[in-house]
């Protein structure tokens, strides 16, 4: 009886989930069939890329531990420098070391704004709530874990960035891990390596250019978009591709058709998007404030009983590594294409400056998430993604779904432009610059917009994380043959402190 | 002779040629030489887009020579008079480092034109004669 109760329950659940799928699949024929075309194709790719081995009978993703470990390296090979060093890197930001004769170029607020706004988007929304609704809120403190660590990585590749950039005879600075794997590696005495590895970084980063940095970020501006519009009800519920298509003309306009001011207003209000976001996160938790000892209590229980979360400990550590990473960056490589450009002769001082980059990624925004998730106690809702963080703010503010809306959609914007440079950047070192390579790369790049915004969350999540994550391989395997390099900068530097060469100018 | 110049700030603007022509009488009748300031705005807080970090030193490189450029008819024009004139191009908040250049080369006054918009826009816009007749530490002229 019990069973056949259950039985017929679940027979109802199942039903009542596949409904309207077949529903949707009828009316959304363009959409369900993008996403029949190219699930199979992303599954194989994530399939390889989160090769797992199983650990307390949980599966454990190789490249997880990879990004870990290095970050965990880096940390104790450079004597915990994101603790050490923190006010300096501050000291830096505010410009106490540039010097007046250099105003003009750019300084290192402004290559850290940058890399800021190509990394604080989707991640710390929607990857954040992905994170908590698998990994229950213990997945917080793994994932802040990662980030304080992951500053480590992002010092290493960021200080490399600027040490081997290419500044061309007409003015133009480019560096990024294409540049420190081939040049770094040669004067190491392996020029085939560093060869080889830099080509493998570009073909991974063009994949994680359309997929972490176009398909994920369409696909979850679209949802949020459809959600505010009345959920399934919406007319726009199934013409992903429509959406997708409007992004897609709006992407084109600025990077094929160099229309700056459609970029410059969005970079206008990134960063307002971003204190509001802020702001509104800090109220929530603030006039819960009695509830914020019981929020950290479930994050540290969590953590480390992984109470109520498949897979225990290790499911929650494994989805705080995942969002950490996904989120900040660090150890990918990204943000050293973004750092390279700024105006200094001491590459390590964008080192510092880039450590930043996690922490308030990381460290500040996306536990601020996590803490109203968890305040709000939407957690146990079903729902994920962009969908949770809109339910949990809109427990406190009904009017937040639609800012929300604005911001995912914002945010998805100009991760997409950086990242259509960092995939740009690429594709010239693989197949030289030119116009008419530039342009499909371009292209190409607007048709994913579609794509994006036609799949279905999973495989687009899977492709995505798993071509960023691709890009860890080579980078990190030059990161650890070129830490000695770094290692003799950050001495070189701290002598002509000590000697009074290098001094604050205000 | 004195050896306090006259700053001008200067940028290629009608208001700014009617700042020189004035300061070239004042010059004269005083006998001191002046110093043109061309500003450059510019924020080392102001956000760039990926392509334009990687275009900036290129781009500044080209705005200090445009800069130059129009400080050139200005510059000979000057010496016409007999004037000594000396000039600096800079990036910075104008207000801010035309009071700085100020006290450095010790001017003894600076001379300014004004574009003559509406009261409201110096209000929402930010004017430098109104900037600097609030903060400069030396006379200021603002030629209309």
């Amino acid at each position: 009886m019990f069973w056949k109760k259950t039985a017929a329950a679940s027979a109802v659940a199942m039903m009542s989930a596949t409904l309207p799928h077949i529903a949707n699949a009828q009316e959304a024929g363009l959409d369900e069939k993008i996403n029949q075309a190219i699930a199979p194709i992303s599954n194989v790719i994530a399939g390889t890329m989160f090769y797992s081995v199983p650990i307390g009978g949980t599966a454990f993703p190789l490249i997880v531990g990879w990004l870990v470990v290095a970050a965990t390296i880096f940390t104790l090979y450079f004597g915990f420098v994101q603790f050490r060093r923190f006010g300096h890197a501050i000291s830096l930001v505010k410009g106490d070391y540039s010097h007046p004769e250099d105003a003009g170029e750019v300084s290192h607020f402004q290559a850290l704004a940058t890399a800021l706004s190509g990394t604080v988007g989707l991640g710390n929304i929607a990857g954040v709530a992905v994170a908590v609704s698998i990994g229950g809120p213990g997945a917080t403190f793994w994932m802040i874990l990662a980030g304080l660590l992951g500053m480590a990585s992002k010092f290493t590749e960021c200080t490399l960035g600027v040490k081997y950039r290419n500044e061309y005879e007409d003015g133009r600075v480019s560096g990024g891990p294409m540049y420190y794997l081939s040049k770094g590696l040669a004067e190491k005495g392996k020029p085939g390596l560093g060869k080889v590895l830099a080509i493998i970084f570009s073909i991974c980063c063009i994949g994680g250019a359309v997929g972490g940095g176009n398909m994920f970020q369409a696909n979850q501006a679209f949802q949020q978009i459809v959600n505010v519009t009345g959920g399934d009800e919406s007319f726009l519920a199934g013409s992903g591709w429509l959406f997708g298509l409007v992004m897609a003309i709006v992407v084109g306009v600025v990077i094929i058709g160099g229309i700056k001011s459609i970029a410059k207003v969005t970079e206008k209000i990134v960063p307002f998007m971003a204190v509001i976001y802020v702001t509104a996160g800090m109220i929530i938790i603030l006039s819960n404030i009695s509830m914020i000892g019981d929020a950290f209590a479930q994050i540290f229980v969590g953590a480390f009983t992984g109470a109520g979360v498949a897979g225990g400990v290790v499911g929650a550590l494994i989805q705080g590594f995942k969002r950490a990473a996904f989120s900040n960056e660090a150890g990918i490589g990204s943000a050293a294409i973004a750092h390279a450009a700024v105006r200094t002769k001491e590459p390590v001082t964008e080192g510092y400056v880039a450590l930043l980059e996690p922490f308030i990624d990381t460290v500040v925004i996306c536990t601020m998430t996590a803490l109203v998730i968890t305040i709000s106690g939407e957690l146990n809702s079903g729902l994920t993604g962009v969908e949770l963080t809109s339910a949990a703010f809109a427990s406190a503010f009904t009017w937040f779904p639609l800012i929300l809306a604005l911001a995912v959609v914002l945010f998805a914007f100009s991760t997409m432009l950086s990242w259509s440079y960092y995939g740009l950047k690429s594709w010239t070192y693989l197949v030289g610059e030119g116009k008419g390579k530039e342009i499909i790369f371009k292209l190409f790049f607007c048709l994913c917009v579609i794509v994006g915004a036609s799949m279905s969350l999973g495989p687009v999540i899977d492709f995505s994380d798993s071509m960023i994550f691709a890009m860890a391989i080579p980078n990190i395997i030059g990161l650890y043959l070129l830490m000695p390099v770094v290692r003799g900068e950050i001495n070189q530097y701290w002598a002509k402190i000590e000697s009074g060469e290098i001094k604050k100018v205000k | 002779m004195t050896d306090q110049p006259i700053l001008v700030g200067y940028d290629g603007t009608d208001a700014a040629q009617r700042a020189v022509e004035f300061a070239g009488t004042r010059a004269t009748a005083v006998g001191c030489a002046i110093h043109l300031v061309y500003v450059l705005e510019w924020s080392p807080y102001s956000f760039l887009s990926t392509q334009e970090l990687e275009e900036r030193h290129q781009r500044r490189t080209e705005e200090l020579s445009r800069a130059e450029e129009t400080l050139k008819p200005a510059l000979e024009a000057l010496n016409k008079l007999k004037i000594p004139v000396t000039s600096e191009v800079r990036y910075g908040h104008s207000g801010e480092l035309i009071c700085k250049i100020a006290e450095d080369k010790g001017a003894c006054q600076i001379i300014v034109g004004r574009k003559g918009g509406s009261a409201l826009g110096a209000r929402l816009l930010g004017s430098l004669p109104l900037t600097l007749v609030q903060a400069s530490p030396v006379p200021v002229t603002v030629v209309p």
